[in-house]
């Protein structure tokens, strides 16, 4: 990735006038160079390894869950290691995995599908990615601090109150949570600003790729669910640090609050996870099966539909809690309803394959493996929202199945299809497809295989949660095959691994449109230059890029047309591109966060305070520096092909842009924006 | 193929932006529209355990000055006032006058605070804390959090003064003490709700 930024051009800058605080970064090699990048691209690549890293970490914690339950009466992980493990394991998996590789895919291609140069706010981007990994690490270093968090993801108060959880364990899972939510919340409005603001000419609202909008509609979910749970964690927080009694029902505290304030956040996240893999198929499969994604504003509208709906089902998570008949029937029929606008998608991804000219490409197995098994994860869930089979099903391994089904075989299968789709844009090079078949198949078999027979052993009333059973309970045999293909997915995931080593030592260019895709992205070089876009795209229709591809004959059929002058628009004048400067303050900011979430933890004030310092200062010193630094120079490099991200800004004013701003269609904003915040 | 389309707003107005909105104040609604969901967890809660409290003063009109806390309200309300002077004064290029009401709106804000601190003392001294029963626990945090908000406000405010002070505050960045004025009224607001909740229905 380095490769596209010319060393050259950031050695001859004239030197920088001495900085208060630290002085700018302006080096953009290196490790340095990425710790202080603002590249949204960067950034992106960051998320994406880290959350896969953390996914190594939840799917071992998930081989243990299975080695443990393998037989009956397991002997390898005590009652409590068991707790921590399932906790951490539902914990990593929403929050440190499907949540951020989510988070990587938008940073990366969000912009550039719209035709941006990067996100609104660089520098708040960056402060995310810090937020997010801080608060990884803080809760998994309670491993190694005494225990990790063993109250389930869910942390049901009182349960998780200091009566019953006297440890630290629930202390680094408020604190870690909290910091993922101030990464979550702060990247939804950095996303709804760059989606709604800085689209390309002619890019209308209904002219973004479907991926735009279910990253929009996820975008304005974190913003509206994030502050409820970051409610419930401080109720928790002052009730475990500070007295309080909000979860005590000896004071007239009431746990079922907890379970409203977590699950009206809860079920909306659960919208949070799937509606990006969504939009990650409706852009597979049209490019993999050569033809528009049929109904695209029905598929939009669905999106958007689901994101309102989600709001008003979240009592189907408590239906056991004995509510009253009134509000289960209410919510039994707002989640039969919920499945109205999910079903419209699927239809509309089996009519987009219909009769077209279908590539099974990896990515497109992945794809089609989504719809498939999240179309079972959906039904599954349609009989949970019948409240008396719920009863019956209410924390059985159904349930876990079910989950499972929407959330590994829709989320993750959606993710992967991503990752095959988007890797030649990324990196430059494709992944083998021999490979990835193989790997697709043996995640497809180790899935079912792991996931299928939990519907079963739900129904015959095994419960979840608990670490040992009897072996006269007739739960073996299927543990046993659950367990088996828990392996054959570790199996899968390393073929992927070696897929990714094999695939970059044998490396040939992609170029930039390998798949004879639709969208923006495969209109520049593969991998993405720093700037993006020599020139700011302007869009005419949906798929724009097809449509400059392809075009009709006389007789309406498709015909390709001369191919696009993708040459020409590589010799621009890049001085003209300015890019925000990198800055070491997001990150500053985000470790005085990590100081104070550890010093609450160990209820230490004075170093709470020091931390919040470090946080104000962090903040000072970002507010003060300008997005792009004047005095870095445009890097007259002779019209070469180098890139560089020295920039202008600030009091800069640029190359002021030709049209008169149109606030109905808009006009293309740059990246150097000044960020005031 | 020449001039490449970017737009660099010394002056912080993003005015080519597709809504003809600018990024700052887009983002600033954003948040707000997250805030409103914080203080609406906040006050359902309070509102949850309204007469719920099985021990301690469970009468909280016995506890509540209304006259004091009407007084220090209508001082909150006020700084509003002048934070719409302050942007009047700086839309006006008077730096002066700018500087003048941003100190004044801060220093209304803080009338607010102290108040708030003497009656949190107050309620103390008269055996209501945090851990005397939920109405205390959901007292406390709910005007607790909208406390801080009020405070980080002031910080924000004296951080523009003090850049106005510097220089550093031109009339062309007059849309940075918008956007501040958003998030100063946006608390003003919600104390109306919180005053309301707790103190006037009965």
């Amino acid at each position: 990735m380095t490769s596209v930024l010319e060393p050259s051009t950031t050695l001859e800058l004239p030197p920088a006038p001495p900085d208060p605080v630290l002085r700018r970064p302006r080096n953009t090699q290196g490790f340095w160079g990425w710790i202080t990048t603002v590249d949204h691209k960067r950034i992106g690549i960051m998320y994406g390894v880290t959350a896969f890293v953390f996914f190594l970490f939840g799917g071992f914690e998930a081989l243990l869950i299975r080695l443990q339950l393998a037989q009956p009466n397991g002997t390898l992980l005590s009652a409590d290691l068991y707790n921590q493990l399932f906790t951490m394991h539902g914990t990593t998996m929403v929050f440190l995995v499907v949540m951020p590789i989510s988070a990587a895919f938008f940073n990366y291609f969000a912009p550039i599908m719209i035709g941006a140069r990067d996100v609104a706010f660089p520098r708040l981007n960056a402060f995310s990615y810090w937020t997010f990994l801080f608060g990884a690490i803080l809760i998994n270093s309670s491993f190694l601090l005494g225990g990790a968090p063993n109250g389930g993801w869910f942390g049901y108060a009182p349960n998780t109150s200091i009566t019953f959880s006297p440890g630290h364990n629930i202390d680094f899972w408020i604190f870690g949570l909290q910091l993922l939510g101030i990464a979550s919340t702060v990247g939804a409005v950095n996303f709804i600003v760059t989606i709604l603001n800085l689209r390309a000419p002619g890019m209308s609202l209904f002219k973004m790729p479907v991926f735009v909008w279910m990253t929009l509609v996820a975008s304005f979910l974190l913003l509206f669910a994030m502050p409820i749970i970051t409610v419930a964690l401080f109720l928790l927080m002052f009730d475990r640090q500070f007295g309080a009694n909000f979860f005590n029902p000896a004071a007239g505290g009431d746990p079922v609050l907890w379970q409203h304030l977590f699950w009206l956040f809860g079920h909306p996240e659960v919208y949070i996870l799937i509606l990006p893999a969504m939009g990650i198929v409706s852009e597979i499969l049209p490019t993999f099966a050569r033809k528009p994604l049929f109904g695209y504003p029905v598929v939009v509208f669905s999106g958007i539909a689901i994101g309102f709906m989600g709001w008003g089902v979240w009592v189907h998570h408590m239906f056991a809690v004995g509510l009253g008949p009134v509000a289960v029937s209410a919510f039994s029929i707002s989640t039969m309803f919920i499945a109205v606008p999910t079903g419209v998608k699927i239809f509309n991804w089996l009519a987009t394959c219909w009769r077209g000219s279908i590539r099974l490409s990896v990515p497109m197995l992945f794809a089609l493996g989504f719809v498939a098994m999240f179309t079972i994860g959906g039904l599954s869930g349609v009989t949970h929202s019948v409240s008396p089979h719920d009863r019956q099903q209410t924390d059985t391994y159904y349930i876990v199945a079910h989950f499972h089904y929407v959330l590994f075989g829709g989320a993750l299968f959606g993710i992967m299809g991503g990752i095959y789709y988007w890797w030649p844009k990324i990196f430059g090079h494709l992944l083998s497809e021999r490979i990835g078949k193989l790997h697709f198949w043996l995640w497809f078999a180790g899935f079912n295989l792991t996931f299928g027979p939990m519907h079963i052993l739900g129904l015959e009333g095994m419960p979840r949660r608990i670490y040992t059973y009897d072996e006269n309970l007739g739960f073996d045999y299927w543990n046993m095959v659950a367990t088996i293909g828990s392996f054959v997915i570790a199996v899968s995931v390393l073929v992927f691994l070696y897929n990714v080593w094999h695939s970059r030592r044998n490396a040939v260019p992609a170029g930039p449109d390998p798949w004879d895709a639709r969208t923006l992205e495969w209109t520049i070089p593969s991998p993405t230059p720093a700037y993006n876009f020599a020139e700011v795209p302007e869009v005419h229709e949906v798929d724009d890029f097809w449509h400059r591809k392809y075009g009709e004959d006389d007789e309406g059929r498709m015909v390709k047309l001369a191919p696009p002058d993708t040459e020409g628009s590589l010799d621009i004048h890049r001085d003209d591109v300015h890019l925000p400067s990198p800055s070491y303050f997001p990150m500053v900011a985000s470790f005085g966060l990590m100081v104070i979430a550890y010093a609450m933890i160990y209820r230490n004030y004075v170093v709470a305070v020091v931390g919040a310092l470090v946080l104000l200062g962090g903040i000072y010193a970002w507010g003060l520096e300008p997005s792009s630094e004047p005095h870095d120079d445009h890097g007259h490099d002779g019209g070469g092909d180098a890139p560089h991200d020295a920039d202008d800004g600030g009091e800069h004013k640029g190359v002021e842009p030709a049209d008169t701003p149109d606030a109905a269609l808009g006009v293309s904003s740059g990246t150097a924006e000044e960020v005031t915040s | 193929m020449t001039a490449v389309e970017t737009t660099v707003h010394g002056d912080g107005h993003g005015h080519a932006t597709n809504t003809g909105v600018s990024n700052e104040k887009v983002a600033m609604w954003a948040f707000l529209g997250s805030e409103c969901l914080l203080f609406g967890a906040l006050i359902s809660t309070y509102l949850l355990y309204r007469g719920k409290s099985v021990s301690g003063p469970t009468e909280p009109a016995d506890l509540f000055d209304i006259p004091f806390t009407s007084v220090s309200s209508f001082v909150l309300l006020m700084s509003s006032l002048t934070m719409v002077l302050a942007l009047a004064a700086i839309q006006r290029r008077d730096e002066p006058r700018l500087r003048l009401w941003l100190l004044a709106t801060a220093l209304l804000g803080a009338t607010f605070i102290a108040g708030q601190i003497y009656e949190f003392t107050a309620f103390v001294n008269e055996g209501l804390t945090i851990s005397t029963n939920v109405f205390g626990s959901s007292f406390f945090v709910l005007t607790g959090f909208h406390g801080v908000h009020v405070t980080l406000g002031i910080v924000m405010l004296l951080s523009l003064w003090g850049l106005s002070a510097r220089g550093k505050l031109p009339p062309e960045k007059s849309e940075t003490v918008e956007i501040a004025g958003l998030y100063w009224h946006f608390v003003d607001v919600v104390w109306i709700v919180i005053f309301t909740v707790i103190y006037l229905v009965p």
